[in-house]
């Protein structure tokens, strides 16, 4: 059966005149991509799918950090004692977790859209400048100075080092033994924590007396400034990057908020109780004893959300934001190699997606170890 | 009955018609009583009288919705800081021991100690170190709460109690969910803190434990307290028909 279907495709497609093979990735791609690396049309459709894949991972690492702060903010606010903050959150969850997350992108996509022109754009402090275009942030740059103050660091890392073991040596020397056998569970781990307020001020003095010692500013910050028609310098995000951004953050972080809810929901009330009882505020109890307790029972769930907003990305082809889905579809419109290139866009979000549950459940391994 | 030679004429605790409701239910119905410094309490009854629930409403775990309960001379109202006095003051011990199970043990006992009573980590561990000592576990500072056996760790939740060096100890059924060998070893530990002079309010249906350490016995129904007496009269000599009944059925066995 496989077979006949197999000979069946290759036969099929020979005769459209598209036989299997790769090597169409060595040729011009011919069309523009402005979003993310710089890309030329002479460049191969290999750097222009590179170009796409690095577009939906930009998107979705930074979608999912946004995502599982709001979701955090929201979920612990549901939970909140000031009928204000609760209903403020209930709502917010509501209505970004029912409407459609296409419907979101392109609502968000019209608000970008009707920001100022260049010449009337909004800036903020002088640093952040935000118009038709997008928004422009600042960047750091390193100058001239950097190798030079780059060894100051490093000579300040080995003289933290020096000061730990001497003071781990001291230790040694006026500790009794008993407490070194006390002093469980590693005298290693304890003898640097420590050392910490003496290697850290080292290092400190060190790092910002090279500062000032280095030829000229090592570092130095580059803001985005009018030059002609258009703000050069500094980082630039696109309104179609950020329309799909804010998207997929608020959609997702409303599924977080309810996971978060859920997860301190499910620490039993006795543990509570128990760090009532003992002095602690309310803000120690969640911070130390519930959300602790949270976290192993959240983290499940919440990788399904990570591999939900990294999926969701590809309706980046609804607004034109050029993500790994658009760069594949116009690849196969101009060479009419659909299935390669469609086996190369689910390749690539197989990895991302195998790579961040192998990730999440190695840190859930690592949190879990203590017995519920 | 050992005489107890701890007790100070000063009360402690002034319960003042304590009513407290769940909704529609009245679980407490006009609580009036007072504890002096030093005094061992046992509080008994049959299972829904109210016996937690009061003691429960020392530390505003629970509120009470009428009366007054002073503590030390702090009125238990709903001011966050007087309520946070309280409880360094009071120390409380469950059923379900309900330890931290993400921290060691060790660290289950200087959690409060660190955060409340802002010791350094370094005294604070000496202090949890004794503590372990005292309850006879010091090996096992360093495991974890599920490592260790359920007589084990209700020692542990008694020192985390007992290191916020509290004036007054509740327990709340404090031998109910273990087995029966080791029953013995937490309450060889409570009589201990018993005769150091700490003022305890020990719900329990260990009568031994009652007659031997207590200086009174309530005996709370239906959310009001039937009978209260010394354990020599409430055992030999009892009143109340309910007190009776109660009394024969659990010397029964």
């Amino acid at each position: 059966m496989a077979g006949f279907f197999y000979s069946n495709m290759m036969s099929g497609l020979s005769d459209q005149g598209h036989p299997l093979s790769l090597s169409f990735l060595r040729n011009e791609a011919g069309f523009e991509i402005t979003e993310g690396i710089d890309f030329d049309p002479s460049d191969t459709y290999l750097k222009a799918f590179w170009v796409g894949v690095v577009n939906t991972l930009r998107v979705s690492i930074l979608g999912i950090i946004c995502a599982t702060v709001l979701g955090f903010i929201f979920g612990v606010a549901r939970l909140s004692t000031n009928w204000l903050i609760r209903s403020i959150a209930a709502v917010y969850v509501e209505i970004f977790r029912n409407v459609p997350l296409l419907l979101q992108i392109l609502f968000w996509y019209a608000i970008t859209l009707s920001l100022p022109r260049i010449q009337d754009s909004i800036t903020i402090a002088d640093t952040i400048i935000l118009n038709v275009r997008g928004i422009y942030l600042p960047t750091i740059a390193g100058n001239e100075g950097l190798p030079v103050w780059l060894w100051y660091l490093l000579s300040g890392v080995g003289l933290a080092i020096i000061v730990v073991l001497c003071y781990a040596g001291l230790r040694l020397l006026i500790d009794s033994t008993e407490v070194q056998q006390t002093d469980r569970p590693s005298f290693a781990s304890n003898t640097i924590l420590g050392a910490k307020w003496f290697a850290a001020p080292v290092f400190l003095i060190v790092a910002i007396a090279g500062w000032f010692l280095s030829p000229g500013q090592p570092l130095q910050i580059v803001r985005p400034e009018l030059q002609g028609f258009n703000y050069v310098g500094g980082i630039n995000f696109t309104p179609e990057f950020l329309a799909l951004l804010v998207g997929l953050t608020v959609y997702t972080s409303a599924y977080i908020a309810e996971v978060v809810r859920s997860g301190i929901q499910a620490v039993v009330k006795g543990q509570r109780e128990a760090a009532r009882a003992v002095g602690l505020t309310e803000t120690q109890v969640l911070l130390l004893v519930v959300i602790p307790q949270a976290i192993p029972i959240i983290v499940p769930p919440l990788t399904s959300q990570y591999l939900n907003l990294a999926k969701n990305s590809s309706l980046a082809i609804a607004i034109g934001f050029l993500d790994l889905f658009h760069v594949g579809r116009r690849m196969i419109a101009q060479t009419g190699q659909t299935i390669p290139i469609f086996g190369m866009i689910m390749v690539s979000y197989l990895i991302m997606s195998l790579t961040t549950s192998a990730f999440m459940n190695w840190y859930n391994r690592r949190i879990t170890r203590f017995e519920r | 009955m050992t005489e107890n030679e701890n007790t100070t004429n000063d009360p402690i605790i002034i319960c003042e018609d304590v009513h407290k409701w769940f909704d529609d239910f009245h679980v407490l119905k006009g609580i009036t009583t007072s504890f002096k410094k030093g005094e061992r309490a046992v509080i008994c009854g049959p299972s829904g009288s109210g016996k937690s629930t009061f003691i429960r409403t020392i530390n505003r775990l629970e509120e009470h919705q009428r009366g007054t309960i002073i503590v030390d001379g702090i009125e238990l109202s709903n001011d966050l800081r007087n309520i946070n006095l309280i409880r360094q003051e009071v120390g409380m011990v469950f059923q379900q021991f309900n330890l931290f199970p993400h921290l060691s043990n060790l660290k289950n006992i200087t959690l409060g100690p660190m955060r409340v009573r802002k010791l350094s980590k370094r005294q604070a561990e000496e202090e949890a170190l004794a503590l372990l000592e005292r309850m006879d576990i010091a090996d096992q500072a360093y495991k974890y709460p599920s490592e260790v056996s359920g007589g084990q760790q209700q020692r542990v939740a008694i020192a985390r109690a007992l290191a916020m060096e509290p004036k007054i100890m509740l327990f709340d059924e404090p031998t109910s969910a273990l087995d029966p060998e080791m029953i013995s070893e937490v309450l060889d530990v409570m009589r201990e803190l018993a005769h150091s002079g700490m003022t305890m309010l020990v719900v329990t249906h260990e009568m031994g434990f009652a007659r031997e350490v207590a200086d009174r016995i309530m005996f709370f129904d239906e959310g009001v307290v039937i009978e209260e007496a010394a354990p020599a009269d409430f055992f030999d000599n009892p009143q109340h028909e309910r007190t009776k009944l109660f009394i024969s059925q659990t010397l029964q066995h």
